[in-house]
């Protein structure tokens, strides 16, 4: 049954977008997109049941078999990112903002419903499609429906740090389709498995190994990895709350899972890790986002800036453990992907409760909000003890995972490396929690109005803080689904 | 009322662009109905469709042509072309077949009756969109003069809406 409405994945979202603009009723579009992102998170789930232990399903677009036809292929890895997706855009969707991005009236708020079911079905999209142009066609139908979200941003100067977006997005995507075009000279094919089965990567073909290098660095710019990350703290602090809340979760995991497709389905592990080296790269690169974009988040005094280098800063544990190429590090860095989403999902709804409350999301602003605000701040204190790693929250089941993966591949200083970068994220937690429970109010900053977040705001937020310590005690389902995910990566398989 | 612009004083202009808009519009169609036999197909339609109804409005003022596709007008369909093509996907899910497999469509014949009947009515649902497309990107460059103020705010469409209850 679940393979024959597979495709509803991207299509429900795809077409809910064009309903809500014909509709134009603001109320009916937010009860509609809701509705239609629990289907999809409902069929997320079915698949990933239906292929936990290494089961494929296959689609064929049209009825065209592949390799002529699309196909859409759903392994282990596939669903698990489908379920996130979903996840992540339930949970955050269903966050009661009041009345929608200040810079989208009730008139056009049909629209902003409909932008943001794009987005979601262009994520959905990268992640269950085996077909190159495919991939493309659903990451620029993200890319430009992330910016548009970014730039309905309160302050001005969410315009300029969405046109800022925009601009490296499409260096981005301009990158990956060269590579695409020059694999699809290589191998006359642009079905993923396809490709794979016909390239024979070496170094002396110069088409081959400049096609990995555009791709890398296309992925790398949507992933904002260390060097390319500039786009992502100007556009996670002043997009609305609640898209910086679903951005942050769902957008880079996205990236993430392409450039390891592309690293370990397309090229192979051999060609990439012993021939080319690859992690000579990607090794120094991912400590450095750790220590300078940590550093950088210790110096901020705006929780949503501080939030946003600490989101580059995970994003290199991530590509740490890619570079490991071996099960357990490559497990670790999957299970990051959850992990983190859970995490800063909801440190960035807890922003938006901060937000709604307090208007203001400045360290000096927040001084004494804990007595205020307790159930939020305590929320925010769970989720700043995962960005730590303390046992018991999802962070510290990454980081045991990628700190074993490193250690199996016998880099015993980036282990140390990685343990000492807890330390930096301990700072920059610690000083907000110290301003939030701690410190008193300025005298020219009254708090004695300030209540608790309205239930709709504080629910998705809890949902998500006690998610965040309910999978860093079972990890059966994250880390048991990552592992597989890895060897089938490893592997070469899709 | 401003006064008239140069090009809407020119007599020759009106006359010709007059007598040229209804065939653009018909010349439109064409391609977008005779795409299955010949060079053509929902894109270029669009673009030619939406070309002809421009030059119109550029003569004749943007005010004349919201006479005849208001804004909103513009967005509706640009939603009902998308979802006419996805429709005939779904359709042939339900039919028994794969997500936009047409031959579906036609479960009698299993022939290229279904194939021909499901391309014809996607690339009508293309050539509204890319229509309705570009005519809501005409009318958003024509209202940016209006837009001075800096808000932010979108005249083509608030004018366009203010009387609907949303």
């Amino acid at each position: 049954m679940i393979e024959k409405i597979l495709v509803l994945e991207v299509v429900l979202p795809l077409l809910a977008a064009p309903v809500c603009v014909l509709v134009r009723h603001p109320r009916f579009c937010r009860l509609f997109s809701l509705g239609v992102i629990a289907a999809c998170f409902a069929i997320a789930v079915a698949l990933l049941v239906e292929v936990r232990g290494g089961g494929v399903i296959s689609y064929q677009l049209g009825g065209w078999p592949p390799p002529l036809g699309i196909e859409y292929r759903v392994s282990t890895i596939n669903a698990y990112l489908l379920a996130l997706v979903t996840a992540m855009a339930l949970v955050v969707f269903s966050f009661d903002s009041r009345g929608g991005p200040p810079r989208v009236p009730e008139q056009r708020r049909h629209l902003y419903y409909a932008v943001f079911l794009l987005c979601i079905s262009g994520l959905l999209g990268i992640a269950i499609t085996g077909d190159a142009f495919n991939i493309f066609v659903f990451l620029e139908i993200s890319s430009l429906s992330s910016y548009i979200l970014v730039s309905l941003g309160g302050h001005r100067r969410a315009v300029m740090s969405a046109f800022y977006y925009l601009v490296m997005g499409t260096i981005g995507g301009v990158f990956f389709m060269l590579g695409v075009g020059l694999l699809y000279q290589a191998t006359g094919t642009l079905n993923l498995r396809d490709i794979a089965a016909r390239l024979e990567p070496s170094l002396d073909d110069r088409g081959t190994v400049l096609a990995l290098a555009l791709l890398v660095v296309g992925i790398s710019i949507k992933l904002a990895v260390f060097p390319l990350h500039h786009w992502l703290p100007n556009a996670y602090s002043f997009a609305p709350p609640k898209v910086s809340a679903f951005l942050a979760a769902t957008a880079t995991k996205v990236s993430f899972y392409l450039l390891a497709m592309v690293l370990f389905t397309i090229f192979g592990a051999p060609f990439v890790f012993e021939e080319l080296r690859l992690q000579a790269v990607l090794l120094p690169l991912s400590i450095l986002a750790m220590f300078l974009a940590s550093g950088a988040a210790i110096f901020q005094t705006d929780l949503r800036r501080l939030l946003a280098y600490s989101s580059v800063a995970q994003i290199g544990y991530m590509t740490l453990g890619l570079s490991t190429a071996n099960a357990t590090g490559l497990a670790g860095g999957l299970v990051h992907l959850f992990n983190h989403a859970v995490m800063k999902g909801g440190l960035f709804l807890v922003v938006a409760c901060l937000l709604y409350r307090v208007g203001s999301v400045h360290i000096d602003a927040l001084a004494g909000i804990g007595r205020r605000m307790p159930l939020t701040s305590a929320a925010l204190v769970i989720g700043g003890l995962s960005l730590i790693g303390v046992p018991g929250t999802v962070g510290f089941v990454s980081k045991w995972y990628l700190v074993s993966g490193v250690l199996e591949r016998g880099w015993t200083a980036a282990a140390v490396l990685i343990l000492l970068s807890s330390l930096l994220a301990l700072v920059y937690v610690g000083k907000v929690v110290e301003v939030v429970y701690f410190r008193k109010p300025a005298e020219t900053q009254p708090i004695d109005h300030v209540r608790e977040a309205p239930l709709g705001m504080l629910a998705p937020a809890w949902v998500l803080a006690a998610a965040a310590v309910f999978f860093g005690l079972t990890t059966d389902w994250t880390y048991g689904v990552a592992r597989e995910a890895a060897e089938l990566l490893l592997a070469g398989g899709i | 009322m401003k006064p008239p612009s140069r090009v809407r004083e020119m007599p020759i202009l009106r006359v010709i662009a007059r007598a040229l808009v209804p065939v653009i519009l018909l010349f439109g169609l064409y391609v977008q109905f005779h795409g299955d036999f010949g060079p053509g197909g929902g894109f270029q339609a669009g673009v030619i469709f939406a070309a002809g109804l421009i030059i119109f409005a550029l003569v004749f003022g943007a005010e004349a042509l919201r006479q005849v596709v208001p804004v909103v007008l513009t967005e509706r369909l640009m939603a009902a072309g998308v979802l006419l093509y996805g429709a005939v996907g779904v359709v042939a899910m339900f039919l028994g077949g794969e997500f936009l497999n047409y031959s579906a469509l036609d479960p009698l014949t299993t022939g290229h009756y279904g194939q021909h009947l499901g391309i014809i009515v996607i690339e009508l649902g293309v050539g509204i969109a890319v229509a309705a497309t570009i005519m809501r990107v005409y009318y958003a460059f024509v209202d940016r003069r209006a837009d001075e103020d800096g808000t932010g705010a979108d005249p083509a469409l608030d004018a366009g809406a203010g009387g609907e209850a949303t």
